[in-house]
C-alpha cells in the first residue's frame, strides 16, 4: 500500500499530483471467497479488513449493490461516543471508541477522528439524576465521563441559551474522548486497507439470492453472477429484512425507518463539541471541519426504505436547535437528506451467528451505526472467523429477545420508532 | 475597468437612490437593484474570496447559483453570512461586508494558500495531519487551524431576534417560477376559476423577460407582462418566495421573505413566512440555469455567465465593463452579445461552434460585435481581475491551441443550459441525460407534477408560453372536467444550430487553473485526481473534491464535473450516473422553520386549575414534562427547599397536608363490557370491583414489562374511572384506544380521556378526616361511611357556595389520606376551601419534592422506578399478579431473563455512617467489587424524618433486599466524586402493616 | 409530508397520526404460547414495498386507520378503519 504521509504530500505537490495510486482496486468476482460480506459501507468494509488482518483470511469480497460507502456511512451525523449504560452495550461501544483513537494510524488514512467532547444538557433536576446513572456505569467500566455544572458550560459553550428557552439548561454530562470524524474517510480508508490485505471490493454487484447446495447455504447470486463463499456475512443496515428474507433467516426484530440529517451553510467556528439533548424533543449538532453545522433529531417514525426527507421532523429539529442555539436564526440550512436504520426491537444491535449455517448476520444499529463501525468490523470479523462471539459482542445476540434479556437503552420496549 | 451604470435602460428606478453600505462605506444604489448590481455599478470587482484558495471572487451570476459574490449581511444579531449578491434585494441602510478574508476581501492574507495551491490538491488532508504514534492528538492541533481556515461567513453570536411564521397553505394549483411559462400558466388556470397560487424567488415577475427587448405574442416584453399579470387576479402571487422543496404527497415548502425589502417594517410583520403548501397540482416553470465552462482562470473577478451579464445590462442598467468578451458553444449568447453591444460595450464574441447560423453572425456583425467562430477561450491574464483574454481553437485530438490574446475587462460565459429539475429530484424523479441538448431534463414525473418552460427544454420565449398553457389546461380539465381548448405542448429544443458540447478547455502541455466549482475551489485537475486515485463514482468524486457541495449545491459545477468524470473514464455521461439535488432548493433560514417554537413556545406549559392560587400563595415550582407542579410551599420567604420539604412530610406524617395531584392522567371506561376490559389490562383483577370503591392496578405491555400503575374507581356497573401516572397519562389512553379499535373490537367499552376535567387534591396525614369533613356540607368520610378504597359523592363548602365532588380514600403516602375530585372550574374554590380546613388544624400545602419524599420512605413505585425496563417482581408487585384469569403481557413476563431470582428489586438504603450522604444514580456495588455495572442503582433519596435518618435511597438491588440483609454495599457515585457504603433494606419499613392508612 | 385519506376526517397530514407499525400483526390471544407472543411482538417483516400499516389519528378523531402504503415511494393506496365493526356500519 502507498503510505500518505507529509512528505508524500509534498511530492505530489512538486509532480503535479501524478504518483498516487488507486484507493482502491476495481476487482472482478472470483469463483469462490472463504467469506462474502455482503454491504460495502463501514461496517462491512471493516469486517473484511479485519478479517484479513486479524485473522489472516485471504480471500475475502465485500459486495457492494451501489457505490461503495453510499448508505448510511456516508449520510451520517459522524458523532462517536460510547456513553452506553446497559450491559452488552457499554462494553461493546468503548472496545469501539478504542479503535476509533488509533483508526488513523492503522489505516494510514485520516478519519479525521477529532475528540471534541459529547455533551448531553439537561433541563430538569430529574433529567439530570436520571442520567446520572449511566455517567457513573460508564465511569466504573473505565470510560471517561464528567457533569459540568451550569458555570463550567457557560465557560465552555458561552452562546448556548441557558435562561431563554422554555426549560433552563443546567448543565450536561460530557464525555471528553467521543468526537466526529469525517464519514466519507472511514469508508475509504477502510477500503484501501482492505484491498491492500487482498479483499476483493466489488461495486454495482447487487445480492440478489442465495445459493443452497445439499441444504447447506453455499453462496449468493448477484448481478455480476454467482459468488460461492464458506461463510456470508450480512451487514446491510436499512436492507437487512430483505436479505433476510431471501436468505430464509426470517422474519427479524426490525423494522426499517428513515432518520434525515441536516446540514447548515459553512460559518467560521461556533461550536466546538458535539451537543445533544433528549427527553424534551431530540437534537444533536456538532460542526464539521468545513465549517457546515451538521445535525438532526428523531425519526420520521414511520417505515421508509426512501432516502429523502420531509419537512415535518425537520421543523421539530429547527425548533430544537433554536431553543438552544438561538443566534443559528440566520444560518442557512444547506441540504437535508435521509438514510434507512435498521431499527431494532430494543435499540441495540446485533453481531451474531443465525440459525443457518454459514450466515451471520450484523445489524439493528438505529441510528448509531456510525461510532460502532471499527467495533462492528472487529467483532464482526471474530464472529465469523471462530464461529464464536468476541467477548465484547457476547451479548448482542437475537436470542436475548426470546429471552428476555433486552438492552433497552431508552426503556421504551419493543416499538422501534421510539429507540 | 469594472463595472458602471449606464447613462439610460433596466428597470430599476433611477429616481429613488438607495443607500447601503459596503465593508462600512456608504454607497448608493437605486431602486430596484440588488447588491450585485450596486455593486457592480459602483466598480466594486472583488467581492469576495473562495473557500481553500482565498482567490478574489466577482460576482459571476445573476441568481441562486452565485458561487462569487458571497457577502454578511447585516449588523448584530441581525448579521447573516453565506448571503448572495446577486439574490440581496437592495434597501435603505443595508449593511454589507466582504467575508473570509482578513483584513478584507480586497487584500486577503489567506491568499498564501494559491500561492501553495499544488500542495492543497483535493483531499490531500485525507493523508496527512495524521502524526506519528498513537491517539489522536496530532491530528486535532492540525484541526484546530483547519477550522479557522474553513467556514465563510462568520454566524451571529446573539439571537436572531426575527419572528417567523410558519403557514399552512392549499390550493388546486401551485405554479413555482413566474417566468413566461409560469405566468401563462398561472393566468390560463386562473381564468377558469382554479385557487392558484404563483410563487417567484425574484422580488420581480417575469424571468428571462425582465427588462427584455425581445417582443412577445406581438407586444413587447413589458407590455406582455403588464398585460398578463392583470390577468393573474384572484391568483395568489407570492414574490420573494422559493420553493425550495418538493415532498411526498406533492407538499411543497415555501420560504417567502416578507421584510427584508423594507427599510423599516412593520414590527408586527415576520422577517419570513415558511409556508407548507397543499395543492392538488403542481406546475414546474423553474426555468434553466446557465453553466459555465471550465478554462483557465475562468474565476478572475470579471468572468461571469454570459446571460448574467445581459441581465445586469437589461434589467439593472449596469455594464460589467468597457470591453467584453462573450464565449459560447449555443445561440443564446448571440441575445447577450448583441445586449452589450447595444450598451456601448466593445464587444467580441467567441463561439465554439465552426458553423452558427448566418443570421445570428450577420446580427451580430451588424451591431458591431467581432465575431469568432470556431474559438474558445483559453485563459484569462490578470492577477485580481481580468485584463485579457487568450483565444484559440480547437485542435482535431480536442484540445486548443492558443492564438492571441484579446485586452478585455470581462468576459462572460456559457456552457449551454441545466434546467433547474432540482424539485423534481427531491421526490427521486431521476433526469434524463438529453446528448443533442446536452442537459438533464425531466424523466418521468409523479402524478400531479407537471413541467413547462425551460425546465421542460423548451428553449423559445413563444415555446414557453405554449408550454405554459398546455400544462395549465391539462390541469384544469383535470379538475373541472372540461378542457379550456386544445393547447398542444411544444417538443423540446428551439436553437436555431445545435449546441457543442464543451466542458472544459485544455491546452497541451499546460497545466490551466480551471475551475469547476468556483465556490470550493475544485478545479478540472482535482476531478482528474480523483479519477486517478479511483474516486470514479459521481458521488465519490463529489465527496473527495467536494465539488457541488457549497452553497449552491452544485448549480454551477454537476453536470460539468459529471461530464468531465464521463472523459476521464471514456464513458457517456449517462453511463457515469446522475448527482442527487436535495431540499432546500436555496439555503433557507434555521429559525424559519421553527416558526414561533422558540423560547418559552417551544413546547407548551402546562397548569392545572389551581397553579394560581398556589402560586398566588408563594409555591416555587418544578418542571415534570410539560407540566409546572409545585414543587414546594414555603412557610416564609426564606424557607429553602431542603427545609421546606422536610417540614412538609413531617406535617403529612403528624398532622395533615394536602398535594394538588391534577396531573394524573385520568380516563373514564364506560360500556358493558368495561370490566372485562380492565380486567384484561391489569395484571390484578378489576371484574369484582364493587360499585363505588376504588383498586389500585397495574398494567403490563405485551412485552412483560411494567408500563403504568394507577387506581381505578368504579361508579356504576359499565362505569369506571382509571387514573394513570402524568408521565403516561397520553400512553394509557393511545393504548386504550389501540385495544379496543383494533385487538378486542367485539368489547363494547367507550375509553375517554377526562384528564382536563378533574382537577384533583389529596389530603394526607392522621387529621386528613377532620380536614375533610370540615369542609363538608354532605358526606360522610368516618371509617363507616367511607372506608379503606372507598368512593363516594359528596358536597363540599366552598366560599360562596357548595360543589360537587368525589372522593376515594387512597393513599400514596401511607397515611389516612382521601383524593378529592372537583370539576377544573370548581378546582381553585377547593383547593382554597380545603387548605383553610388543614390550616385551621396547623397543617401545609406540601409540593412534589415531599411527595416523593413520603413515597420512598413508605417504598413506592414511580416513573423513577417504572423505567420500562423493570418486571412486577423487580418492582416487588409480583403479588399483584392474577393467576386466575389472562392479562396483558402474561406470557411474554414469563421470559428466562425476566424470572431470574438475581434480577435487580426494590430495596431501601441507609448510610453506614450516620451523616453520609449519597445521590440518585449512584451505583450499587458490591464491598471490594467497584466496577463494571454493579448489582444495583439508586432512584431516589430523600432525608426521612419518619425513619429517623437524614439519607434514604430507594433503589435496585440483584437478588432484592433479602439477599443483602445485613451486609454492606458500596453506592459509588465517580462522578460526583465519592462512594459510600450503605445497608441495604426492605423498602417496606415504614408502616409495614398498613395500619396507619387503614386507621 | 404524507397525505392520510382519515376515513373519518379526510386527507390529512401525517403529524397528525402517530404511527402504530405493521397492521398485518395478528396479537395472540392472552393465553397463546410464548412462541406466538414472542412473534407478534418482536418480529416483523418489515417489506421492503407494499406495507399495510396502522396510523393513529391522534390529533383528530382518535381512530385507528389501515393504511396501505408503499415504504419505498410513500405511494398511499388507501385507507381504512381498523375497527371492523363501525367500519362496516358507516358503509
Amino acid at each position: 500500500m502507498q503510505r500518505y504521509n507529509a512528505l508524500s504530500v509534498l511530492w505530489g505537490g512538486l509532480t503535479g499530483q501524478r504518483h498516487w495510486k488507486k484507493v482502491w482496486g476495481e476487482a472482478e468476482p472470483k469463483q469462490h471467497y472463504d467469506v462474502v460480506i455482503v454491504g460495502g459501507g463501514g461496517h462491512g468494509l471493516a469486517t473484511a479488513y479485519y478479517l484479513a488482518k486479524e485473522h489472516g483470511l485471504r480471500r475475502v469480497a465485500v459486495l457492494e449493490k451501489g457505490w461503495l460507502g453510499g448508505g448510511n456511512a456516508g449520510r451520517n451525523t459522524t458523532i462517536i461516543r460510547s456513553n452506553y449504560m446497559i450491559e452488552g452495550n457499554t462494553e461493546f461501544y468503548e472496545h469501539s471508541l478504542k479503535l476509533w483513537e488509533n483508526l488513523s494510524h492503522e489505516l494510514n488514512f485520516n478519519v479525521m477522528f477529532s475528540q471534541r467532547s459529547h455533551l448531553t444538557l439537561v433541563f430538569t433536576p430529574s433529567q439530570r439524576d436520571a442520567m446520572a446513572r449511566r455517567y457513573n456505569i460508564m465511569r466504573l467500566n473505565g470510560i471517561d465521563g464528567e457533569f459540568w455544572n451550569q458555570d463550567r458550560l457557560r465557560h465552555e459553550v458561552p452562546h448556548l441559551n441557558f435562561d431563554g428557552g422554555r426549560l433552563p439548561i443546567l448543565g450536561a454530562y460530557v464525555q471528553p474522548r467521543a468526537g466526529t470524524a469525517r464519514h466519507d474517510a472511514v469508508n475509504w480508508g477502510y477500503a484501501r486497507a482492505a484491498t491492500a490485505l487482498g479483499v476483493d471490493i466489488l461495486q454495482n454487484c447487487e445480492v440478489t439470492g442465495f445459493i443452497r447446495k445439499a441444504g447447506e447455504l453455499v453462496g449468493v447470486e448477484t448481478s455480476r453472477g454467482e459468488i460461492l463463499a464458506d461463510k456470508i456475512g450480512l451487514a446491510v443496515a436499512g436492507h437487512t429484512s430483505v436479505l433476510a428474507h431471501k436468505a430464509g433467516l426470517g422474519k427479524l426484530p426490525l423494522e426499517t425507518h428513515k432518520l434525515q440529517a441536516y446540514v447548515s451553510e459553512p460559518v467560521k467556528p461556533l461550536i466546538d463539541q458535539v451537543i445533544v439533548f433528549g427527553g424534551f424533543g431530540h437534537f444533536y449538532i456538532s460542526q464539521s471541519d468545513k465549517g457546515g453545522l451538521v445535525y438532526g433529531g428523531d425519526l420520521d417514525t414511520y417505515n421508509s426504505y426512501a432516502q429523502k426527507g420531509n419537512l415535518p421532523v425537520y421543523a421539530d429539529v429547527a425548533a430544537a436547535a433554536m431553543q438552544i442555539f438561538p443566534c443559528l436564526g440566520r444560518v442557512k440550512l444547506l441540504r437535508q437528506w435521509a438514510g434507512v436504520m435498521d431499527m431494532s426491537m430494543d435499540g441495540s444491535p446485533f453481531i451474531t451467528k443465525t440459525h443457518i449455517p454459514n450466515l451471520y448476520l450484523n445489524a439493528g444499529w438505529c441510528y448509531g451505526g456510525f461510532k460502532a463501525t471499527p467495533g462492528s468490523g472487529h467483532t464482526f470479523a471474530h464472529t465469523i472467523a471462530n464461529d464464536e462471539p468476541h467477548w465484547a459482542n457476547r451479548l448482542l445476540t437475537l436470542e436475548r429477545y426470546r429471552e428476555g434479556r433486552l438492552i433497552d437503552e431508552s426503556g421504551h420496549g419493543p416499538v422501534p420508532k421510539l429507540q | 475597468m469594472s463595472g458602471y451604470r449606464l447613462p439610460q435602460g433596466g428597470v430599476v428606478d433611477r429616481a429613488r437612490p438607495v443607500s447601503y453600505s459596503w465593508d462600512g462605506r456608504p454607497l448608493l444604489g437605486l431602486a430596484g437593484d440588488t447588491l450585485a448590481s450596486a455593486l457592480m455599478a459602483d466598480g466594486q470587482q472583488v467581492l469576495g474570496r473562495s473557500f481553500k484558495y482565498h482567490r478574489p471572487r466577482g460576482v459571476m451570476s445573476a441568481g441562486p447559483e452565485e458561487g462569487g459574490a458571497l457577502v454578511t449581511v447585516g449588523d448584530g444579531p441581525h448579521r447573516e453570512p453565506n448571503a448572495k449578491a446577486t439574490q440581496v434585494e437592495l434597501v435603505h441602510g443595508l449593511t454589507a461586508y466582504g467575508q473570509n478574508a482578513f483584513p478584507n476581501v480586497r487584500f486577503d492574507l489567506g491568499r498564501a494558500n494559491d500561492i501553495f495551491e499544488r500542495f492543497l490538491a483535493a483531499g490531500f488532508y485525507y493523508k496527512t495531519f495524521m502524526g506519528v504514534g498513537r491517539g489522536t492528538r496530532a491530528w486535532m492541533l492540525f484541526e484546530r487551524f483547519i477550522r479557522k481556515a474553513a467556514g465563510m461567513g462568520s454566524a451571529s453570536r446573539e439571537a436572531d431576534p426575527a419572528r417567523y411564521d410558519v403557514v399552512n397553505d392549499y390550493c388546486d394549483l401551485l405554479v413555482i417560477g413566474a417566468g413566461p411559462a409560469g405566468i401563462a400558466a398561472a393566468e390560463m388556470a386562473t381564468s377558469h376559476g382554479l385557487d392558484v397560487m404563483l410563487v417567484e424567488q425574484d422580488f420581480a415577475l417575469g424571468g428571462s423577460l425582465i427588462g427584455s427587448a425581445e417582443s412577445v405574442e406581438g407586444k413587447s416584453a413589458a407590455g406582455w407582462l403588464g398585460e398578463r399579470v392583470a390577468g393573474l387576479k384572484g391568483a395568489r402571487v407570492l414574490t420573494r418566495t422559493t420553493a425550495f422543496g418538493l415532498y411526498d404527497s406533492n407538499v411543497v415548502g415555501l420560504y417567502e421573505k416578507v421584510t427584508d425589502h423594507l427599510p423599516a417594517p412593520d414590527p408586527s410583520l415576520p422577517r419570513g413566512n415558511l409556508r407548507c403548501v397543499r395543492p392538488a397540482r403542481v406546475i414546474l416553470a423553474t426555468g434553466a440555469i446557465e453553466r459555465p465552462v471550465a478554462f483557465g482562470n475562468n474565476d478572475r473577478p470579471g468572468v461571469m455567465l454570459s446571460r448574467a451579464m445581459s441581465t445586469y445590462v437589461n434589467r439593472f442598467g449596469v455594464a460589467p465593463g468597457k470591453r467584453a468578451v462573450v464565449c459560447g458553444n449555443g445561440d443564446s449568447v448571440y441575445a447577450d452579445a448583441l445586449a452589450l453591444a447595444m450598451a456601448g460595450v466593445q464587444t467580441t464574441l467567441l463561439d465554439a461552434r465552426e458553423a452558427p447560423s448566418h443570421e445570428l453572425v450577420e446580427a451580430a456583425v451588424a451591431a458591431g460585435i467581432e465575431v469568432h467562430v470556431g474559438r474558445l477561450p483559453i485563459e484569462i491574464r490578470g492577477w485580481n481581475r481580468v485584463r485579457g483574454l487568450m483565444v484559440g481553437r480547437f485542435e482535431r485530438d480536442g484540445h486548443a491551441r492558443p492564438e492571441r490574446e484579446v485586452a478585455c475587462d470581462c468576459v462572460g460565459v456559457s456552457g449551454g443550459w441545466s434546467p433547474a429539475v432540482h424539485l423534481l429530484s427531491h421526490r427521486g424523479n431521476r433526469p434524463i441525460w438529453n446528448a443533442e441538448m446536452a442537459c438533464f431534463l425531466p424523466g418521468v414525473l409523479h402524478d400531479g407534477v407537471a413541467v413547462a418552460g425551460a425546465v421542460a427544454g423548451n428553449w423559445a420565449t413563444g415555446d414557453c408560453i405554449t408550454a405554459g398553457r398546455a400544462a395549465a389546461s391539462d390541469v384544469v380539465e383535470a379538475l373541472t372536467g372540461s378542457r379550456p381548448r386544445a393547447v398542444k405542448a411544444p417538443d423540446p429544443g428551439g436553437w436555431a444550430n445545435p449546441l457543442k458540447p464543451l466542458w472544459e478547455v485544455k491546452v497541451r502541455r499546460r497545466r490551466l487553473k480551471s475551475f469547476v466549482d468556483p465556490q470550493h475551489d475544485v478545479t478540472t485537475a482535482d476531478v482528474q485526481l480523483a479519477v486517478r486515485e479511483g474516486y470514479v463514482s459521481p458521488e465519490h468524486m463529489k465527496r473527495y473534491t467536494t465539488l457541488g457541495m457549497a452553497t449552491d449545491q452544485g448549480k454551477v459545477g454537476n453536470v460539468i464535473g459529471l461530464a468531465l468524470l464521463a472523459d476521464a473514464l471514456d464513458q457517456t455521461i449517462p453511463q457515469t450516473g446522475i448527482t442527487t439535488f436535495r431540499p432546500p432548493y436555496t439555503p433557507i433560514p434555521i429559525a424559519a422553520f421553527a416558526g414561533r417554537a422558540r423560547g418559552a413556545h417551544y413546547a407548551p406549559v402546562r397548569e392545572t386549575p389551581m397553579h394560581k392560587v398556589q402560586d398566588d400563595a408563594g409555591a416555587r415550582w418544578t418542571d415534570v414534562g410539560f407540566w409546572k407542579r409545585a414543587w414546594y410551599h414555603p412557610a416564609h420567604a426564606g424557607e429553602a427547599l431542603d427545609e421546606a420539604y422536610v417540614r412538609e412530610a413531617r406535617c403529612v406524617r403528624e398532622n395533615v397536608g394536602m398535594v394538588d395531584v391534577t396531573t394524573l392522567g385520568k380516563i373514564q371506561v364506560q360500556g358493558p363490557d368495561a370490566a372485562e376490559f380492565l380486567n384484561r389490562v391489569y395484571v390484578n383483577g378489576f371484574a369484582k370491583l364493587p360499585v363505588m370503591k376504588c383498586r389500585y392496578g397495574v398494567m403490563l405491555r405485551d412485552d412483560g414489562m411494567v408500563l403504568d400503575d394507577g387506581v381505578t374507581w368504579r361508579f356504576g356497573e359499565n362505569d369506571f374511572m382509571t387514573t394513570t401516572t402524568t408521565a403516561h397519562a397520553a400512553t394509557v389512553i393511545a393504548y386504550f384506544e389501540n385495544l379496543l379499535q383494533t385487538r378486542w373490537p367485539e368489547l363494547r367499552v367507550n375509553v375517554a380521556s377526562v384528564s382536563d376535567q378533574w382537577g384533583a387534591v389529596a389530603v394526607a396525614g392522621p387529621n386528613a378526616r377532620k380536614a375533610v369533613q370540615a369542609a363538608l356540607a354532605e358526606g360522610d368520610i368516618s371509617n363507616e361511611g367511607l372506608p379503606f378504597m372507598g368512593v363516594i359523592e359528596a358536597v363540599l363548602k366552598v366560599a360562596g357556595g357548595e360543589i360537587p365532588v368525589l372522593i376515594a380514600r387512597l393513599s400514596f403516602s401511607g397515611e389516612l389520606a382521601y383524593e378529592v375530585y372537583a370539576r377544573s372550574g370548581h378546582s381553585p374554590a377547593m383547593w382554597e376551601a380545603l387548605l383553610a380546613r388543614v390550616r385551621a388544624l396547623g397543617g401545609s400545602a406540601y409540593g412534589t419534592e415531599a411527595l416523593g419524599a413520603l413515597r420512598i420512605e413508605k417504598g413506592h413505585v414511580t416513573a423513577a422506578e417504572l423505567d420500562g425496563r423493570v418486571t412486577l417482581e423487580d418492582a416487588g408487585l409480583g403479588k399483584l399478579a392474577s393467576t386466575k384469569k389472562h392479562f396483558v403481557g402474561n406470557v411474554l413476563r414469563k421470559r428466562p431473563d425476566l424470572t431470574r431470582d438475581d434480577r435487580p428489586q426494590l430495596a431501601h438504603f441507609h448510610p453506614v455512617t450516620e451523616g453520609e450522604s449519597f445521590s440518585v444514580g449512584a451505583i450499587v456495588c458490591e464491598s471490594g467489587k467497584v466496577e463494571g455495572h454493579g448489582i444495583g442503582w439508586i432512584t431516589g433519596v430523600t432525608a426521612s424524618p419518619a425513619l429517623r435518618c437524614s439519607c434514604l435511597g430507594i433503589g435496585f438491588v440483584q437478588g432484592g433486599y433479602e439477599a443483602w440483609e445485613g451486609r454492606e454495599v458500596v453506592l459509588a457515585d465517580p462522578v460526583r466524586g465519592y462512594a459510600v457504603k450503605a445497608r441495604v433494606a426492605s423498602p417496606h419499613q415504614y408502616d409495614p402493616k398498613g395500619e396507619r392508612m387503614h386507621g | 409530508m404524507l397525505r392520510i385519506p382519515c376515513p373519518f376526517c379526510g386527507p390529512r397530514d401525517h403529524a397528525e397520526f402517530s404511527y402504530e407499525g405493521d397492521a398485518t400483526v395478528a396479537y395472540p390471544p392472552l393465553d397463546a404460547s410464548r412462541e406466538d407472543w414472542f412473534e407478534a411482538v418482536f418480529l416483523r417483516a418489515n417489506p421492503c414495498g407494499a406495507h399495510r400499516e396502522m396510523w393513529h389519528h391522534v390529533q383528530g378523531c382518535r381512530a385507528f386507520v389501515v393504511v396501505e402504503r408503499d415504504t419505498l415511494t410513500h405511494e398511499i393506496k388507501g385507507a381504512r378503519l381498523a375497527h371492523r365493526p363501525t367500519a362496516e356500519a358507516i358503509q
